[in-house]
């Protein structure tokens, strides 16, 4: 099951008033720990959210959001399950279990969550190479991602694809040339509009790629011919080690898109990202054409596993953000203040999710990697085998589809 | 009889020369059709089939197409299937197109300017059947016009088969008759993989008898087999594109003097019909491969290697050679424009160095 519908076993609803916590003992039976009336706990609440600046447009998302339990529940499980996975890999990294690029996400989790909360599964999604959190909000599983990092066969793309190149239904990976996915994510949504299926596509970038030239052509294109595609840039205001002013010559990037209306959102909070996010959605689907998004968000790890992180910036800046904006405290803080959730029930989640990355990495760890056979195959789609030359004039291999 | 040669100006002052060949038997009902009118029926064929196909470029729809190529397919189409581009590298947008289970076939208006969106085309079609583990397949087609034309100069007038098919992951075609071109584009269109089509602006003119057979809507021709379109004794030649009307008229001249030239034409250049070549040459035991593009790693070259590496090395008389375009830019004066592609007097000059005569 993909995680955001994962549901939380060691909570039971009897009826619709009490809520029993369990555990499990040594025997395997399940013992009532603690105990709780459902009626304790507010079923939602609504929050006043950050107001977005606008760019061409007259009326932007609401000032106030309305989130259930659940949803805190689930918005919460998951970006846990983003960090800790994100985590893990640096920790698999560092033991040189995982080789290679490996670009992590964490301190960014609210808007990849954020944005899967504000489309629909049916919808489309394109993102560059810092995509470990999108593939898992699109459906992998962390044991999927996990092996592919490390290149095993039980990796979502067979081991052949690593950190950059992972694959989804309706996900179009993980994309290695900078810029280069935001022409297909208008492609896509060219696709969309094709077919008639009222399906839209999410294609992001980040502040680095946001000087592209390509960027700029798929803005005419987009907005020449209304497509359904809402352009997203995560801002997390340094290009690999290039700051956001040593780049760009306006760092308004929601204003980039010129004649594509854009709005500036507040990407350290899920509520913000997903009210901006169904805005945009609203906005697509009416056919009024592309949109523009910027995300102001950070990332605690350097550009990528090789990067320190701390040439650039410094280790205060790094340590305010975490203190002051953290993604997952902010829900956190949110849902406890407003008695929506109790701190035991939120340990409760963080022991499970880690216990399920520890699952994922041992699976990623121990899991066999990919058989020579596989070297060739997968060159063509629906082609009968063929013969590949191998490094020598008398290896010959064989590729299937 | 004279070879002569044919040429052809963009945009509305179309200059054609139609020559005539006779290099086989032909059936009663054939009709004379052009390259260029090949490619038309093929795109139309294939677009009334499959309502996922359909083309985009610069100038595609309501321009008729640079070289009029897909005349009159906007006029019956529409603009959903037939789409007009702003310079864009076109190809950028159409990838992704696929992913979402369309099948584009994405006009360059010369391979040129495919160098501005090649990454695309190979970062991002060609590897990614093989990165996501066959989870995401690509099927587009690039077509467009390649290799030299006529008084168009350096940036113009390159040579994109050796570039396109060092890549895995890509088929590259380069057909030279009318049926070729149909037959070839038509197949392309079907693979689920992305093909690369190397067109001719040089032949878009040219007639050719079209078959009964090739005229079928359902005519296609396999990617991967090359054609022997004359067969010989004496030396084999191997050529793609507007090269294999040039091997054949070289070996018509021969011909007079007693030399039979087997003269292949390749049809596919990735992956390369080798099997056919090698039986050619244990026939033969002379191998020259005749290509308009420069020499330094080119298809040629690529021949010559494979022909070393295998069984039909032991067959061979003389060393394998290329005729190939010369190692310069293109100029622009006709004279030296001229000398810079591999002409009939090359071929058969090369021939009777090979052959000792």
């Amino acid at each position: 099951l993909p995680s955001l519908i994962t549901p939380l076993p060691h909570f039971l609803h009897t009826g619709a008033t009490r809520v029993l916590m369990f555990q499990r003992t040594s025997t395997g039976s399940r013992v009532v720990v603690a105990s709780r009336t459902y009626a304790d706990f507010t079923p939602q609440a609504t929050f006043d959210i950050k107001k977005c600046d606008l760019h061409k447009l007259e009326e932007g998302p609401p000032l106030q959001a309305v989130l259930t339990r659940e949803e805190g529940l689930q918005y919460y499980r998951t970006m846990q399950v983003m960090r800790r996975m994100e985590l893990k890999a640096d920790q698999l990294y560092k033991q040189k279990i995982i080789r290679g690029f490996c670009h992590l996400y964490d301190g960014q989790e609210a808007c990849a969550v954020g944005i899967e909360s504000g489309i629909n599964r049916t919808d489309h999604l394109i993102t560059a190479y810092r995509a470990h959190g999108y593939t898992l909000t699109r459906g992998g599983t962390v044991r999927e991602i996990m092996a592919e990092l490390t290149g095993r066969r039980g990796g979502i793309a067979k081991g052949k694809g690593g950190s950059m190149h992972m694959y989804a239904k309706h996900f179009y990976g993980g994309n290695g040339i900078v810029g280069a996915q935001v022409p297909l994510g208008a492609g896509v949504a060219l696709a969309c509009k094709y077919q008639g299926k009222n399906e839209l596509c999410v294609c992001l970038y980040g502040d680095g790629a946001a000087n592209q030239g390509q960027i700029f052509e798929t803005y005419n294109m987009a907005a020449l011919w209304k497509l359904p595609c809402i352009f997203i840039c995560e801002n997390n205001k340094y290009g690999m080690g290039t700051s956001v002013e040593r780049a760009a010559a306006s760092t308004d990037y929601y204003k980039r898109g010129d004649f594509i209306p854009g709005l500036r959102v507040d990407g350290m909070d899920i509520l913000c990202v997903r009210e901006a996010t169904k805005f945009a959605a609203e906005h697509c689907r009416s056919g009024k054409g592309p949109i523009l998004m910027e995300l102001q968000t950070y990332r605690y790890h350097g550009h990528s596993m090789s990067d320190p992180g701390i040439s650039y910036r410094t280790r205060e800046e790094i340590q305010e953000v975490r203190s002051k904006s953290d993604p997952i405290s902010l829900l956190k803080d949110r849902m406890i203040s407003n008695n929506m959730a109790s701190v035991e029930e939120l340990k409760e989640i963080d022991v499970e999710v880690r216990k399920e990355i520890e699952d994922a990495a041992q699976f990623a760890t121990t899991d066999p990697e990919p058989p020579l056979e596989d070297l060739c195959n997968h060159i063509f789609s629906n082609e009968p085998p063929m013969e590949v030359r191998g490094t020598n004039p008398w290896a010959k291999l064989k590729s299937i589809s | 009889m004279a070879s002569l040669r044919c040429f052809f100006r963009s945009g509305r002052n179309a200059i054609s020369v139609v020559l005539r060949r006779e290099f086989h038997k032909t059936s009663p009902a054939t009709l004379q059709v052009t390259v260029r009118d090949a490619l038309n029926q093929a795109m139309d064929e294939e677009l009334e089939r499959d309502e996922r196909v359909f083309l985009l470029g610069e100038e595609v729809a309501q321009y008729d197409g640079a070289y009029k190529v897909s005349r009159g397919l906007w006029k019956k189409y529409g603009d959903k299937r037939i789409i007009d581009t702003p310079i864009s590298e076109v190809s950028k947008i159409c990838l992704s197109i696929i992913f979402a289970g369309l099948r584009p076939i994405c006009e360059f208006m010369t391979f040129n300017f495919s160098m501005q969106a090649i990454d695309q085309v190979i970062n991002s079609a060609a590897k990614t059947y093989y990165m996501s583990a066959g989870l995401q397949p690509v099927p587009i087609v690039f077509r467009g016009p390649n290799g030299a034309s006529a008084g168009v100069a350096a940036q113009h007038s390159q040579c994109f088969a050796a570039w396109y098919s060092h890549c895995p992951g890509l088929k590259v075609l380069s057909p030279w008759s009318a049926e070729d071109a149909k037959g070839l584009l038509k197949s392309a269109i079907r693979d689920d993989n992305p093909v690369v089509v190397l067109e001719n602006e040089l032949m878009y003119g040219v007639a050719f008898e079209l078959s009964d057979e090739a005229q079928s809507k359902d005519f296609v021709i396999p990617i991967g087999k090359a054609k022997i379109e004359r067969p010989g004794n004496h030396v084999t030649l191997v050529a793609h594109s507007r090269m294999v009307g040039f091997c054949l008229d070289a070996a018509a001249v021969l011909a007079k003097e007693g030399v039979e030239c087997e003269v292949i034409n390749l049809r596919t250049i990735r992956p390369l019909d080798t099997d056919t070549i090698e039986a050619s040459i244990m026939k033969t035991n002379h191998l020259i491969s005749v290509e308009g593009g420069w020499p330094q790693f080119g298809v040629g070259a690529e021949i010559c290697a494979r022909i070393m590496e295998g069984p039909a090395f032991n067959y061979l008389d003389a060393p394998a050679i290329r005729v190939t375009g010369v190692d310069i830019p293109m100029p622009y004066a006709k004279i030296l424009e001229d000398n810079s592609v591999p002409q009939i007097k090359d071929i058969i000059f090369s021939v009777k160095k090979t052959l000792n005569m």
